[in-house]
C-alpha cells in the first residue's frame, strides 16, 4: 500500500447491519475444505519465522479490498501472499508457476518440526510489566477518541466518542497500533472500557445490554 | 479435515478448486525455498485437530463447578488457573474467565477479527469469524442468542465482551441444575463449546 491511499479496515463489523442471520455449528467441524488446514499450517509456519508481528497480519488481511467477499481462511491466504509479496520472499511470477523461480531469502529462523508444541504452548504474551503506570483508575469515567486513524487500531467504529467506565486495568501491553506500524512495542496501558447500550446504540438499544472493550491508554480521555 | 459445507453458496464449487490449487501452488514454493518445513505444517494441523479443542475448556469449566477453591482462582488470575490444566499459549496468553450468573449473562465476540481463547477452545468456528455473527453480537445479542435457540429471561442482563486487544475470554457457564454427585468427567461432558463462548447453555444431565 503507498502512502497516498487512506487506510480503510475492511473488517470493523460491530454495529453493522445487513449481513443476514448466524448460522450456529457443530463443535466437531473444524475445517470445511481440505486446504484450510494446509493454509492455517502455512499462515503459523510462516508467522513464526518473524517476518512480521500478529499486528502487521492483521492490518494486512483488514486492508484486503475484497475482504468480505472472501471466506475466512481466504483472507488469510491473501493477507499471507501480501506480506511475503512486500518483503520480496515471494514473487508474482512464482505464484503464476506454482514453483520457486527465485532464490529464497534469508529468514530470522524457520519453525522445524519437533518446536511446534513448544511454540505453540509459549505463545507470544503481550504483556510488559512495568512499563507504565496507568492514567485512569478502576470505576472512572473515560471517554474514547472521535476520530478515526489513518493506521490499523483496535478502537472499533461504534465505540468511538463513546463514554464508558473503567472496568479492569490490565496493566501495559504491546500497543496494536504503534506494533502494526512497524514502529515497535511501545506498551501502553490496558482496560477493559465498559459502556451501557444506550451508549453505544441509542435509546433503541436492547434493554439490560452493556458491551466492553478493552482499549489502550492512547485511546482514552477523561469523560 | 475436509467436512462438507453444511451451507454450500453458489459457484463455490469453482472457488474452493482455485483456491486448493493456490495453497498447493504456495506451499510448494514455501518448502522449495526452505521457509516451511513439511513435518513443521502437519505438526500444527495436528495439534489443532486432535489436542487443542474445546474439551480443554470444558475441563476446565467442569473442575471450577467442582471445586470452590479452584473457581475462585479462575476469576482471579485465569491464565495460571488454565495452565495449571496444561492449557497455554498462542491466542490464550492473557485469559479472563467470567461466570454467568442468574443476574448476568456474558457473551463474548471480535468484531475486528477473530480473537479467540484457542489453548482452550480450539480454532474458532465459521460463524464466530463471520459478519453477521461480529455485526449483531454487540447490538443485538438477544437476537443472535435466539438463533442459537437460547431464550433468556427477559431481566437478565446481558453482558457483550468485545475481544479488540490480546486479552481472551473463556465464559464460565451456570452448572446445570440435577447434576450434584456427578464426576468432573461427567461434568465435562455436559459442557458445549458454545456455552464457553455464550452462545450456548451447558446439555442437561
Amino acid at each position: 500500500m503507498t502512502a497516498s491511499v487512506p487506510y480503510a479496515s475492511q473488517a470493523d463489523l460491530g454495529g453493522r447491519a445487513g449481513f443476514g442471520p448466524v448460522q450456529p455449528e457443530d463443535e466437531e467441524t473444524r475445517f470445511h475444505a481440505g486446504w484450510e488446514p494446509e493454509a492455517l499450517a502455512l499462515v503459523l509456519a510462516m508467522g513464526a519465522t518473524g517476518s512480521w508481528n500478529l499486528d502487521m497480519t492483521r492490518a494486512a488481511r483488514e486492508t484486503l479490498p475484497d475482504y468480505l467477499r472472501l471466506s475466512y481462511y481466504q483472507v488469510w491466504l491473501a493477507a499471507l501472499e501480501k506480506l511475503m509479496l512486500e518483503r520480496r520472499q515471494l514473487h508474482p511470477d512464482e505464484l503464476a508457476a506454482g514453483r520457486m523461480l527465485h532464490p529464497p531469502v534469508p529468514l530470522a529462523r524457520v519453525l522445524h518440526a519437533g518446536e511446534v508444541a513448544a511454540a505453540l504452548a509459549a505463545g507470544s504474551p503481550t504483556a510488559r510489566p512495568g512499563a507504565r503506570n496507568p492514567r485512569f483508575a478502576l470505576g472512572e469515567r473515560v471517554r474514547t477518541r472521535l476520530h478515526p486513524v489513518p493506521h490499523h487500531t483496535r478502537l472499533p467504529g461504534y465505540a468511538r466518542g463513546k463514554v464508558g467506565t473503567i472496568a479492569k486495568v490490565h496493566g501495559a501491553h504491546v500497543f496494536a497500533d504503534a506494533h502494526a506500524q512497524g514502529r515497535g512495542e511501545d506498551p501502553q496501558p490496558l482496560y477493559t472500557v465498559v459502556f451501557e447500550g444506550a451508549e453505544l446504540w441509542g435509546a433503541g438499544a436492547a434493554p439490560g445490554l452493556r458491551v466492553s472493550i478493552d482499549a489502550w491508554e492512547p485511546y482514552l480521555e477523561p469523560a | 479435515m475436509g467436512e462438507p459445507d453444511p451451507h454450500p453458496h453458489p459457484h463455490e464449487h469453482s472457488e474452493l478448486d482455485a483456491t486448493e490449487l493456490r495453497v498447493r501452488a504456495l506451499q510448494t514454493i514455501l518448502l522449495e525455498k526452505g521457509y516451511v518445513e513439511a513435518g513443521a505444517l502437519d505438526a500444527i494441523v495436528e495439534s489443532y485437530q486432535t489436542r487443542i479443542g474445546p474439551r480443554n475448556g470444558a475441563r476446565v469449566v467442569a473442575k471450577a463447578w467442582s471445586d470452590p477453591d479452584y473457581f475462585d482462582w479462575l476469576l482471579r488470575d485465569a491464565t495460571a488457573a488454565v495452565a495449571s490444566l496444561g492449557y497455554t499459549g498462542r491466542q490464550g496468553e492473557h485469559l479472563v474467565a467470567l461466570a454467568s450468573t442468574d443476574q448476568v449473562h456474558h457473551i463474548v465476540v471480535c468484531t475486528l477479527c477473530s480473537c479467540y481463547p484457542w489453548p482452550v477452545l480450539g480454532l474458532p468456528p465459521v460463524w464466530y469469524k463471520s459478519a453477521p455473527y461480529r455485526s449483531r453480537a454487540v447490538r443485538d445479542p438477544r437476537g443472535v442468542l435466539a438463533e442459537f435457540g437460547v431464550a433468556l429471561p427477559p431481566e437478565r442482563e446481558i453482558r457483550v465482551w468485545d475481544s479488540t486487544a490480546e486479552v481472551r475470554y473463556l465464559v464460565i457457564p451456570q452448572r446445570p441444575p440435577g447434576t450434584e454427585g456427578m464426576s468432573e468427567e461427567q461434568l465435562a461432558a455436559l459442557v458445549t463449546r458454545d456455552s464457553m463462548i455464550g452462545t450456548g447453555l451447558p446439555n442437561a444431565p
